[in-house]
């Protein structure tokens, strides 16, 4: 393992997706944590069809990719937090608008390959946005996905913790003074940028799991919210590093599946060691699943 | 080629029957007309008990997850077809065997285990695609579709599979609404709710599959969701929400078919935006019809509260 380390440090664009791929795990990490606490992965799963067709829009009209990439995924995080305010982030609702948008999607696609086929490799523009090219990165790409993804670090130390109580509780959190409202907003918010910049790192469709699989197992791990945010970032960096290595020692596997390879098998395991260890004792299951995530929102209002 | 067929590459000249003839005369076009309408008619009624259900996000899972199976069938040398039903009831018996609520909230663990399906799945299909190597025209193919390249033998085989998860849908239909509706009334009463729930699961599966083959594993959805969000903006009634659902499906297919046949734009985005506007006129519609019952005479308002009572399901449309 050591070795491998030096060997994947002694390339400068592994420098770069190492340093990038930190960052960017991290903030999906966090984010990823209160996506599942609230029961929102299905607007982590819009959003990320979402980026496809911002950034291929932006491919089509022949500006910058991340311009379509950031500008999609936050006016649809708005939409996510509008909607959300009115009806309650109705599945139904999202479903079909995003639906729609992956039609635009298909439009922009055809409209760019189609454009200027002549030069070849448009085909592949489209691919590259769906399952992602870190490795692919150039260093001032690197540079502000890098800075990108530790400004949501930043905004989630800073609201994590209200953020976490007015996830659990929205009507004793709004009793308290809580702003539940903005908050959410402000999530909606991160949640986008998120988006937006692990799209690059893992690709459109696949930035869901990088979402939902830390977060899912650091929350069967332990049933303590903050806990949880911590312990859902620190999984998301290890499954990162661990792929990237993967992928630099066998070539062929795509960096986006090492490292939702290792984020699923993470996930798997917190299914598997109850199971393993029922057998044993029966004192000690109990303590592995998260039985009381809701109940101890008293205890972080109380701080 | 006959004559027809060949006038059809010129262009429309904007007369219903002569466009409907020379776009007949193309044998991949009539094909895709039986295809798209056996997937119209199967994905508006499982569509229909999906919205109901509160399942899209499973049902966009499932969908998606055909991709990787065929990608895999396809490095492996064996048919397609096989490989999407595979990856898609592979994924169905997955989400199967969740437990419904791990934790105190429902939803979270159960969304995060889809999630995190949906995002593995789609890396192997990643991974196989590298493996196989070099058919990137095929990836957009898997992904978004080809409607215009069914063949005979596959018209069939989605029209025997339409006929066999229209029938069990068909058996379990009365006890599935029942649990979908009252799940705590319904198991009190004996209607086995778990099984009902993973037979759905592997129902949807089917047709996600299905649907998948024609237009592609990203553009499933639009036809389970939109069709049947459309008709329970309108009637909360399970027969005519069916059957209506089934139309709205079914006119948008056809209707994307003909317009993709006579424009450069791919029929996945015709699809997907006659489907979105269908949804977005029930909804203003309801709306409208909503105002327009709330401000006049008191004894119309009697009339809409009383259908609303007889709907069997008040809080999906009410909501």
């Amino acid at each position: 393992m050591t070795t491998a380390a030096f060997f994947v440090l002694a390339h400068p664009f592994l420098e770069s997706a190492f340093a990038a791929g930190t960052a960017i795990a991290l903030a999906s990490g966090l984010i990823g944590s209160v996506v599942v606490l609230r029961g929102q992965v299905f607007a982590g799963d819009a959003l990320s069809h979402v980026a496809f067709t911002g950034a291929l829009a932006a491919l089509a009209l022949g500006v910058d990719l991340r311009l379509g990439l950031y500008g999609g995924c936050l006016a649809f995080a708005l939409l996510l937090a509008v909607l959300g305010r009115r009806t309650g982030a109705d599945d139904t609702v999202i479903g079909s608008v995003f639906a729609w948008v992956l039609g635009l999607g298909a439009l922009f696609l055809s409209l760019f390959t189609t454009s200027s086929s002549g030069t070849g490799g448009n085909g592949t523009a489209g691919v590259s946005v769906l399952f992602g090219s870190i490795l692919g990165l150039t260093g001032g790409q690197a540079l502000l996905d890098t800075a990108v993804a530790l400004a949501v670090v930043a905004g989630m130390v800073a609201i994590g913790r209200p953020l976490l109580f007015a996830s659990l509780d929205p009507a004793v959190a709004a009793a308290r003074g809580v702003p539940v409202r903005a908050l959410s907003t402000a999530f909606f918010v991160l949640l986008g940028l998120t988006a937006g910049v692990a799209t690059q790192a893992v690709g459109a469709l696949l930035l869901l799991g990088l979402l939902a699989a830390p977060a899912g197992a650091a929350q069967r791990m332990t049933a303590r919210p903050f806990l949880a945010l911590w312990l859902s970032a620190a999984l998301a960096v290890g499954s990162m590093w661990a792929g990237l290595t993967i992928a630099y020692l066998a070539p062929l596997a795509p960096p986006s599946f090492g490292i939702l390879g290792v984020a699923t098998a993470v996930y798997l395991a917190t299914f598997a060691w109850p199971a393993l260890t029922r057998h044993r004792g029966a004192g000690s299951t109990r303590a592995t699943p998260p039985a009381t995530v809701s109940g101890s929102g008293g205890v972080i209002g109380a701080r | 080629m006959t004559p027809h067929a060949v006038a059809a590459l010129a262009g429309p000249v904007l007369d219903p029957i002569v466009d409907l003839r020379r776009m007949l005369a193309l044998h991949f076009m009539v094909n895709a007309f039986r295809a798209g309408t056996v997937v119209a008619v199967l994905a508006a009624v499982v569509g229909w008990l999906m919205v109901l259900r509160r399942q899209s996000f499973a049902g966009h899972t499932l969908a998606v997850v055909s991709f990787p199976g065929a990608a895999s069938a396809i490095w492996l040398g064996v048919s397609a077809t096989a490989g999407y039903f595979a990856g898609s009831i592979a994924a169905a018996l997955v989400i199967a065997l969740v437990p419904r609520s791990v934790a105190g909230r429902p939803g979270g663990q159960e969304s995060a285990v889809i999630g995190t399906v949906q995002a593995f799945a789609l890396a192997c299909g990643a991974l196989f695609v590298s493996l196989y190597g070099g058919f990137l025209d095929s990836i957009t193919g898997l992904l978004f579709g080809s409607f215009l390249g069914v063949s005979d033998s596959q018209v069939l085989t989605l029209g025997a599979v339409a006929v066999a998860v229209l029938a069990v849908l068909a058996v379990i239909g009365r006890p599935l609404l029942f649990a979908t509706v009252d799940g705590a009334v319904a198991a009190a009463r004996g209607v086995p709710t778990r099984a009902l729930s993973v037979a759905f699961l592997l129902v949807l599966g089917c047709t996600a599959a299905e649907v998948s083959q024609v237009t592609g594993a990203l553009l499933v959805f639009a036809l389970l969701v939109m069709p049947a969000a459309a008709a329970q903006q309108v009637t909360a009634r399970p027969v005519a929400g069916l059957v209506l659902a089934v139309g709205f499906g079914l006119a948008v297919v056809w209707v994307s078919l003909s317009v993709a046949f006579w424009s450069p734009w791919p029929v996945g985005f015709w699809v997907s935006t006659f489907g979105f506007a269908l949804y977005v006129g029930a909804a203003g519609g309801r709306v409208a019809v909503a105002r327009h019952r709330r401000t006049p005479v008191g004894g119309r308002r009697g009339a809409g509260e009383r259908e609303r009572g007889r709907a069997l399901a008040p809080g999906v449309v009410g909501a």
